[in-house]
């Protein structure tokens, strides 16, 4: 294993202060999926607006949200994570381009799983309103049962479906 | 107090700040080694336990650091994003997320960073969630029931299990001991390591001996509200304590002249508020104090604000806790509401205290007693105190 990471149990220690730190500034604590909803939300209203007027959940979307969906909270966040993972890449020596998979596992099947897992977590964090940051994590950390439901069912589904999907990774 | 947000911080420099807290994030996710899918899905095969240990040590610290903020008064928990509980769509939602997990190798939050550094298949992962959402929003109507189904509100794991917020917290942070020790157990075993799973360094007994100081702070001290109510129990304590106090002349005149640079906040129970409240008071409680919007009336400069309640003494002792908190500009009513009954609102010139008085102030004291009782009357009380800030809107 690289020893370049960070020690797992400071690395967490930090991300709960800063965690904490943005419930204490902003009320609310991490996320990321609701950044590529607010995206992929903007894309729909520019490619086919008619579309989006008469569609209930777009409609249902923008009288919650005022302004434009790209100027949100999240959006800003997920850049800023962009951001700070391309500078600790660069500062670890980590920045190349890879496809990363299983011993054993074709590129195309790689890029499949990668594709299929997208669609499913993107679904799933819809449906349990937010994925690991914005539900599990940020969840956890202000004691929220759905919060602490939601990360149970992850984790716990993820280690129920792991066997059937051994050959991708082992 | 906090959150900072909506007054201390405004909307736009809000973004500011979550661009900011967004690159500490990256940069934490990306040095503990979440932008690799290998790396994170070692988790459910048991070959590198990364993503427990810093997820579940995060969740303990924010965890705490909640709990402490709220402690002692430094955030109004009322204001902060709960997530909501549906327990079905979290169950199934979880679900699928778990799925997409094995089958994917990343979360989002975690394909962002890797994406940043790179990896080709983060960004088939992005698109697919793109994709994902796309399907969860032009399929709507055919879940919107199941999504919106069995809403629990904004509750609270330790009400919806029966126990104390502080043995729930005692309870994780074991669990996560022993979730730590037992996983760094098994993936000594699945790697052929031998080191022992838990190694008392230096560094490790440092960032214990930190959390659990931050820990264990909320349970020693008491909170701030605790330990002034305590305080103004001491009868040595209120004596030498010096508020300044309205005369009832001055009280009755200023009702009368309608001085909008006189709040009046009232501290008796609010039965008895809603049964006889001087014209333009609040209702207020203690617990006011410590939440954000109501004691945002406190702050407003050039005010008087003059605590009312039955008796003087239970006046000062609110005035003390106040004056302790940093509130300005507050006065207590000399006597209380019982005297001000006695002595204005039911004065009659031939009562015993009147021959002490000079002409002056009899005729309006006389004057006041038919008044005021009118205004009483024509009054329609304001109510508690109002709290206009909401919830912040969080979440995915």
């Amino acid at each position: 294993m690289n020893n370049n990471y960070m020690n797992s149990y400071l690395a967490g220690f930090l991300l709960g202060l800063l965690l904490v730190a943005t419930i204490y500034i902003s009320g609310r604590g991490l996320g990321a999926s609701g950044a590529m909803k607010s995206v992929t939300i903007e894309a729909v209203n520019a490619i086919a607006p008619t579309h989006a007027e008469n569609t209930a959940y777009y409609k249902e979307y923008s009288e919650a949200h005022q302004g434009n969906p790209l100027k949100s909270w999240l959006v800003f966040e997920v850049v800023g994570v962009l951001i700070g993972a391309f500078v600790s890449g660069l500062a670890s020596e980590r920045l190349f381009f890879k496809l990363e998979k299983g011993p054993h596992t074709k590129s195309n099947v790689r890029i499949a799983g990668a594709i299929f897992g997208g669609i499913l977590f993107g679904f799933g964090a819809q449906l349990g309103r937010g994925c690991t940051s914005g539900a599990a994590l940020s969840g956890m950390a202000v004691l929220s049962t759905g919060g602490i439901i939601t990360m149970l069912a992850i984790f716990g589904g993820a280690f129920a479906f792991a066997y059937f999907f051994r050959k991708l990774w082992l | 107090m906090g959150p900072l947000v909506p007054d201390v911080i405004s909307t736009n420099m809000n973004l500011i700040i979550a661009l900011i807290i967004g690159m500490l994030f990256g940069t934490i996710l990306e040095k503990a080694g979440f932008s690799s899918s290998r790396k994170l899905v070692g988790l459910f095969y048991g070959y590198d336990f990364t993503v427990l240990r810093v997820f579940f040590t995060a969740g303990v610290t924010g965890m705490f650091g909640v709990i402490v903020l709220d402690h002692y008064g430094f955030i109004d928990i009322n204001l902060i994003y709960i997530n909501p509980t549906f327990v079905g769509a979290a169950i199934v939602g979880g679900l699928i997320m778990g799925l997409g997990f094995v089958i994917g190798g990343y979360c989002p939050g975690t394909s962002v960073c890797a994406a940043s550094i790179g990896k080709i298949d983060a960004m088939y992962y992005l698109l697919g969630t793109a994709v994902g959402i796309l399907i969860f929003a032009e399929g709507y109507p055919l879940w919107e029931d199941f999504y919106k189904a069995n809403n629990l509100g904004y509750i609270r794991v330790f009400n919806s299990l029966g126990m104390s917020q502080s043995l729930f917290a005692l309870l994780l942070t074991l669990i996560a001991m022993i979730a730590f020790w037992a996983t760094s157990m098994i993936e000594n075993k699945v790697n052929n390591v031998k080191k022992p799973a838990f190694r008392f360094t230096p560094y490790y007994l440092g960032l214990t001996a930190a959390g659990a100081f931050i820990g264990l702070s909320a349970f020693y001290f008491a909170p701030r509200k605790d330990v002034l109510l305590a305080k103004v129990e001491d009868p040595k304590y209120v004596n030498a304590y010096e508020i300044e106090a309205m005369t009832l002349d001055e009280f009755a005149y200023r009702i009368m002249d309608k001085d909008k640079k006189m709040q009046i906040f009232d501290f008796r129970p609010f039965t008895e508020y809603e049964q006889m409240s001087i014209p333009r008071s609040i209702s207020f409680s203690i617990n006011n104090f410590f939440e954000k919007e109501p004691n945002r009336l406190l702050n407003i400069m050039g005010r008087t604000n003059v605590f009312i309640a039955n008796d003087e003494l239970t006046e000062k002792k609110i005035a003390i806790i106040a004056t302790e908190l940093g509130y300005e500009n507050i006065q207590i009513l000399k006597g209380g509401i019982d005297q001000f009954k006695s002595d204005i609102l039911e004065f009659k010139p031939d009562q015993p205290v009147a021959k002490d008085l000079n002409k002056a102030t009899v005729r309006f004291r006389n004057k006041a007693s038919n008044l005021i009782p009118e205004m009483i009357k024509n009054n329609k009380p304001a109510g508690k105190v109002e709290k206009k800030l909401k919830r912040v809107v969080g979440g995915c």
